[in-house]
């Protein structure tokens, strides 16, 4: 390497910092361009910032905390309740300008997808959120990385934080995707290759032809799961693909920069795979790196398939199922969450074959709801979809950890959501291949 | 923060992760409230399969039943500890639940970060795999200055990483404390 060289995560956190060069390794104060927080994190962000900086203190920039209430929305527990109140009556105090409130128009949904839709994720900047998956962002080419409610309350208060530079582990995808290949299994793949630890503190950045083919939702779903491979950030450069997506969301005075690695960079890893001979992947339970493959899977029975999430719970997401649902039965329960309202809508205008999404979806048998978080993780007793005992669920979130859509005792396998769609049309999992 | 911690280990082992440290469904209990904090504690924990609860042998709680703060003030884990979520509630709890210190082998990123930033307790990590050098309910004696660990119930000692620059967080009680006292805020 010589001096001066620098990955894209690298130059993007010398910018924030307001220095011309920075390396991995070395400790920096970094100018935050949004703080985002949501109704499970929010309330206690909120605590230790007026702890901390007093009852009467205001926020860094009114325009740059954005809160969004995503988690526990459709649910009778009073606490989830007390918390939505909470972060509603903090954004009217600090008349923040960026807050979707539960039960009110602005309602969006799970918070990545809307950082996105609402044009919040701005190329070349910094986002903190208080929720692991803030890594989802990095699909734009930003740093964007998960913090706790202490780090959060400081950010707030100062719009600065520090941060160790990371280190990039780079995946080079040559070639293209088979057509039944969709982001989970790419990510699976990796996760499965490197252990739910192997890029501990570190960026995993996305690259290669294939990867450049990738529509900015799958490009969200790849970094979203950076957090599963336990990175710090996930990184896709930002190219035309990005520039179109923020064309009509991005408000016009907003200026963003493109960040190239140079060539001569230093990275950790480098790891070239043949996009062609991807294969659909299963992560069996209970951990995101126990991969299996579907074509070898084909006895494991399932009880149930869910179809939402920020990674599975997106218009191309549930586009995929429909193609693969369209005009047949699921024979096993199966659940569909949209991740947004705008996903929501969506589902009455994008069709396949002439039939709107929903229609698909209600012919084949499937219980739909709002859009939320829902029983991604679990969440209070009542919530839409919660394992309570010993299911096995399929699905197209990305954790299945003991205990995470509810019960302990489920078994969850996670996969893509045709890998999902195909699999809720036998009872068993099932390889996709023939069904695209 | 003192240099010398004492307590009752319990052991768990690799890629314990925040959902169970602290199941999604209690992440609603108010922080700040004295009585509803408690209730981080009682859950502390409380979704680690009963096989895995307290090593070798499992089937320990680290919460007994009706209980709100735990026997065990030492946690001794694997690998990657404390992956997934990046919820400040789960090293909360554990510190609601008594917790001391943790020594694990390796920590998830973020878990690692509110520990420290928030002044929960000390993670310290392993050079060597503690998983063989301690059972469930051993007592332990943490020394910070000479980073080693002794497990006085078995009569052995065991040397750790040093802390490095965190400690200067840590000592001077959380993130905001030592800004300030470094004259980054007011
Ligand atoms: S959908 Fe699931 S993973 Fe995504 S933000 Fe919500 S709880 Fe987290």
């Amino acid at each position: 390497m010589q001096f001066g060289s620098m990955t894209i995560t690298e130059k993007i956190l010398a910018k924030a910092s307001g220095q011309s060069f920075v390396q991995a390794g070395q400790n920096i104060w970094v100018d935050a361009n949004i703080l985002m927080t949501h109704d499970v994190c929010g309330p206690g962000t909120i605590a230790i910032f007026k702890k901390k900086f007093g009852q009467d203190a205001r926020v860094f920039h009114k325009d740059k905390v954005v809160i969004i209430p995503d988690h526990y929305i459709y649910t009778e527990d009073k606490y989830a309740r007390r918390n939505l109140k909470i972060i509603r009556d903090f954004a009217e105090e600090q008349d923040l300008t960026y807050f979707y409130g539960a039960f009110t128009d602005k309602y969006k949904g799970v918070c990545h997808i809307a950082l996105a839709q609402e044009g919040h994720n701005i190329p070349g900047t910094v986002l903190f959120g208080t929720d692991s998956h803030t890594c989802t962002s990095g699909a734009f080419g930003m740093f964007a990385t998960g913090i706790g409610n202490t780090d959060a309350a400081f950010v707030m208060g100062t719009g600065k934080l520090w941060v160790k530079v990371p280190e990039t582990m780079k995946f080079i995808f040559n070639g293209t995707f088979p057509k039944h290949i969709m982001a989970k299994d790419i990510i699976l793949e990796i996760i499965g290759d490197y252990t739910v630890a192997g890029a501990t503190y570190r960026t995993m950045e996305f690259a290669g032809q294939a990867i450049k083919e990738l529509s900015m939702e799958e490009r969200m779903t790849v970094c979203n799961m950076a957090i599963e491979g336990g990175a710090k950030n996930g990184l896709i450069e930002a190219d035309e693909v990005t520039e179109s997506y923020l064309k009509d969301r991005v408000k016009k005075d907003v200026n963003y920069d493109f960040f190239r690695a140079d060539d001569d960079a230093n990275y950790h890893t480098l790891r070239e795979y043949d996009a062609s001979s991807m294969r659909s992947v299963v992560a069996k339970p209970h951990s995101p790196d126990n991969k299996g493959y579907a074509d070898e899977m084909q006895d494991v029975e399932v009880d149930r398939a869910y179809i939402g999430s920020c990674t599975g719970g997106k218009i191309t997401d549930l586009k995929a199922a429909a193609v693969i649902l369209e005009d047949k039965k699921v024979a096993i329960d199966t659940f569909v969450v949209p991740a947004t309202r705008e996903v929501e809508s969506d589902m009455d205008k994008v069709k396949v074959n002439g039939k709107t999404l929903r229609e698909i979806f209600i012919k084949a048998g499937c219980a739909m709801t709002d859009p939320s978080c829902a029983a991604c993780l679990g969440g209070p007793k009542d919530t839409f979809a919660r394992t309570q005992g010993l299911e096995r669920v399929i699905s197209t979130t990305n954790r299945n950890f003991p205990g995470r859509m509810g019960s302990k005792k489920a078994s969850i396998y996670l996969a893509s959501p045709y890998t999902v769609a195909a699999s809720a049309l036998v009872g068993r999992v099932t390889d996709p291949k023939e069904y695209v | 923060m003192d240099s010398i911690i004492e307590g009752k280990v319990y052991v768990l082992g690799d890629n314990i992760d925040t959902d169970q440290i602290i199941p999604a469904e209690h992440l609603v209990y108010d922080c700040n409230d004295d009585q509803e904090r408690k209730m981080y504690g009682k859950y502390a924990l409380s979704s680690v399969p009963e096989g895995q609860q307290g090593l070798p042998d499992g089937q320990i709680p680290f919460v007994s039943e009706g209980s709100y703060v735990s026997d065990f003030q030492i946690i001794v884990g694997g690998d990657n500890f404390g992956c997934g979520s990046s919820r400040e509630h789960a090293p909360f709890a554990l510190r609601e639940a008594g917790v001391k210190a943790i020594i694990a082998k390796s920590y998830a990123r973020i878990f690692f970060r509110n520990s420290v930033d928030g002044g929960f307790y000390p993670p310290f990590d392993s050079k060597e795999d503690l998983l063989s050098f301690f059972e469930t309910g051993d007592q332990a004696r943490i020394d910070m200055k000479k980073s080693v660990v002794e497990n006085i119930t078995q009569g052995k000692v065991c040397s750790f990483n040093p802390l490095g620059e965190i400690i200067e967080i840590l000592e001077s009680g959380d993130l905001f404390s030592y800004a300030r006292k470094k004259g980054l805020i007011k």
